[in-house]
């Protein structure tokens, strides 16, 4: 099968080495990959900050740009859930109906990572290797919006040598929020405090999500505060093996 | 100044905007400690009572189905508690904002030669600031809920809807009582702080003749009011006075008295972590040598029938007021009410207040949130908070992006700056070029910027972001698809 990439545009520019991490664990396991170099942004900043007009554009593009793929994988939930849960609302604003015809079809074909290594291919064990203390941070979006449930628990048990260990307060927000961590600076600041009491409690090496954007955050923290631990996208774990888990991750 | 360090402003006309709000919480470590902990006793308590309830997720469907059928039928069910309730001795009297509903209450005191009445908690009250006005015509106010009478007493601003002194614990509850009430050698034990509170309002209770308090449900088919409290301040205030006035947001309404099996099901376990509430009153009009003997309604609209004709917004009045979003949140954990300017603080509040203003006012609320989604997933009602947030996000929007100041502001620059890049992917990669050059100057040698201006400084005040790296994802698969054609051309030849 061949599956279309959606990098999302922070990936792409931030942290192009979860969009090669994809290619390499989608290749390994046989599956054909095409990336459209049209592509740019999801409009989920514009749709959440209220810019509503630039974020139908930006539906409209997606849509146009996908429309005849097979499928559509995507390393970014908070993408994906703006895709399956602000999409329908928007293009039905637009009283497009043709439009309206071809996201139907295309939504069933677009797929969170986890999704799409569990649910499509039915593959747990990507034959990752891993040998670190790894701790999974579940994004908002990935635990709410997309139910993702235990399926990175699911991949990340079968990564050898990777030892999980579990974050309290799974379920809290650590307060990126996308602009909401400018606009609301200080508020961000201290929700993401509250958060890396959890995260380094777990004396963890890295931390992993299927967010950069929550990483981007959390990352920035333990930075600043000479942490000593590293955020790094599940793409990234699942795409080292014993050849190359030298210098795992940034 | 009362005890927080601060003066909590819950007048959304006169409220600063949320960010800077929150600051004096922020750094008040014990008035957040007080909050946090609050909070976890009652979210570990909901945690427990939903988890054993196994239809939990079919109750709240139902819920939800009860409450949107009450309000797309709210014309007909309002009329229906009318008829019946003046049927059965009351007053039903009909307010359309706050001034209205404020002005039908002073003139019934007057007409009671009331200098002084017991309330129990609402909202409503709070809502159309009723205590300073009656204060200021001469009327003493004395609240009989607990947490109330603290704050009252602390002249403190509530914090939360269901425990509105959440953020006051008890060494400072004593503090407040013994200094308020003349007690020497109070101790902090919850006991004797109760066993006081007890002994000031028993004299209340039997002195003052009028009581004021709101409802949690009215019942068109019976006309009843329905009141659900926990320390039977309500069933006092319902019993001993001989004039009973009730206050009552126009969506209130359930249309049928059935309807309480969901909704007192839900609201329990949702707001205290209780199976069944300790107190639930219903009354109906008038009983002759029983209860309150003139007994009014006050049905006040203030801005709801507006936010009803709003498809995505109407879900906000299927509220039940049980605060599992505020306790949910993640940024009420940390900003606690006071920061939303409003009494009605959290998620619900966020989305209601700027609502209740007809968007002339709390433009920042909607903003006061990182979309997480957590107080969705517990909202016994299936309020979509998140999408009403969203929603309202783009009324402000549309508001702003017409004043000219925002020309030059850097979230409005950007945004649309970022949207004409957006559409077309050759700009987009200009810019990413042209972005990792202007970058590249905040970068220091160890590949992290600790410092940006404008706007970049709200991120780089707790956080490092690190520089844009050398290449992009799609120039590196162009780069690998162009080296893969060129082997695919050497092996054809």
């Amino acid at each position: 099968m061949r599956v279309s990439l959606f990098i999302t545009c922070y990936n792409d520019t931030l942290f192009p080495e979860t969009g090669r991490a994809v290619v390499t664990v989608l290749e390994r396991l046989g599956v054909g990959i095409d990336f459209n170099p049209q592509q740019t942004c999801c409009g989920q900043m514009h749709a959440n900050t209220g810019f509503r007009a630039e974020a139908f554009s930006l539906a409209k593009r997606f849509i146009r740009l996908y429309r005849d793929t097979e499928a559509v994988v995507i390393p970014s939930s908070s993408c994906v859930a703006m895709i399956r849960d602000q999409y329908p609302g928007l293009v039905e604003e637009l009283g497009d109906s043709a439009l309206s015809n071809e996201l139907r079809a295309l939504l069933p074909r677009v797929y969170e990572l986890s999704e799409f290594l569990i649910d499509r291919l039915g593959v747990e064990d990507v034959g990752a290797y891993f040998p670190h203390r790894v701790t999974y941070h579940a994004s908002c979006h990935g635990l709410r919006a997309l139910h993702l449930s235990d399926r990175p628990a699911r991949l990340l048990a079968k990564v050898r040598g990777l030892d999980l260990v579990p974050l309290a307060n799974l379920d809290r927000c650590c307060g990126f929020g996308g602009t909401f961590a400018v606009k609301n600076g200080e508020v961000s600041s201290a929700m993401l405090a509250a958060k890396l009491q959890d995260v380094t409690a777990t004396r963890a090496e890295f931390c992993t999500a299927l967010d950069n954007s929550c990483l981007m955050h959390l990352g920035g923290a333990l930075h600043r505060q000479f942490l000593g631990m590293r955020t790094i996208h599940m793409a990234e774990i699942l795409a080292s093996t014993e050849a190359s888990s030298t210098g795992a991750g940034a | 100044m009362s005890h927080t360090g601060y003066r909590p402003v819950l007048d959304p006309a006169i409220a600063p905007p949320f960010p800077d709000a929150a600051l004096p919480v922020l750094r008040n470590p014990q008035l957040r400690k007080n909050v946090a902990h609050a909070i976890d006793v009652i979210q570990n308590k909901r945690g427990r009572l939903v988890e054993e309830k196994q239809d939990w997720q079919a109750l709240r469907t139902a819920a939800a189905a009860i409450r949107t059928h009450a309000l797309e039928n709210l014309g007909t069910y309002l009329e229906q508690f009318e008829e019946r309730c003046t049927a059965a001795g009351g007053v039903v009297h009909w307010a359309s904002d706050a001034a209205d509903a404020r002005h039908i209450i002073l003139e019934l005191l007057r007409e009671e030669n009331a200098s002084e009445v017991i309330k129990i908690k609402t909202m409503t009250s709070a809502e159309i600031q009723l205590n300073p006005h009656l204060e200021g015509a001469g009327v003493k106010v004395f609240e009989t809920d607990l947490a109330e009478i603290i704050l009252q007493l602390g002249e403190d601003e509530p914090s939360h809807i269901v425990v509105p002194a959440l953020h006051v614990n008890r060494s400072q509850v004593r503090e407040i009582f013994a200094r308020r009430m003349g007690i020497e050698n109070l101790s902090d034990d919850p006991q004797a702080l109760t066993a006081a509170a007890r002994s000031y309002l028993r004299r209340k209770f039997l002195s003052v003749p009028t009581a004021i308090g709101g409802a949690n449900f009215l019942i068109a088919e019976t006309g009843a009011v329905a009141v659900v409290e926990s320390e039977g301040n309500g069933r006092m205030c319902l019993t001993l006075p001989k004039t009973m006035i009730t206050i009552a947001g126009i969506e209130k309404v359930l249309p049928r008295y059935q309807d309480l099996e969901v909704m007192l099901q839900v609201l329990a376990r949702s707001a205290t972590g209780e199976r069944m509430n300790p107190y639930t009153s219903l009354w109906t009009g008038v009983t002759p040598g029983d209860g309150p003997q003139r007994f009014h309604v006050i049905l006040l609209d203030n801005g709801r029938s507006q936010i009803l004709a709003r498809r995505t917004e109407r879900q906000t009045l299927r509220c039940i007021r049980c605060a599992a979003c505020m306790n949910a949140c993640p940024v009420y954990r940390q900003t606690g009410g006071h920061a939303y300017g409003s009494v009605y603080p959290g998620p619900i509040g966020a989305i209601l207040t700027p609502q209740l203003t007809q968007m002339h006012h709390a433009q920042s609320l909607p903003y006061a949130s990182s979309l997480c989604g957590a107080c969705y997933e517990v909202c016994p009602v299936k309020i979509n908070i998140p999408e009403v947030l969203i929603e309202l996000r783009s009324q402000v929007t549309d508001q702003e992006r017409k004043q000219v100041r925002r020309i030059f502001d850097p979230m409005y620059l950007g945004l649309r700056m970022a949207n004409l890049l957006f559409s077309r992917a050759w700009l987009f990669h200009a810019a990413q070029r042209m972005g990792r050059l202007a970058l590249g100057f905040f970068t220091r040698k160890d590949g992290w910027i600790h410092a940006l201006p404008s706007v970049g400084a709200k991120w780089t005040q707790t956080r490092d972001l690190r520089g844009l790296p050398k290449q992009t994802f799609h120039t590196w698969w162009a780069a690998r698809e162009s080296a893969s054609s060129k082997i695919g051309d050497g092996e054809a030849r």
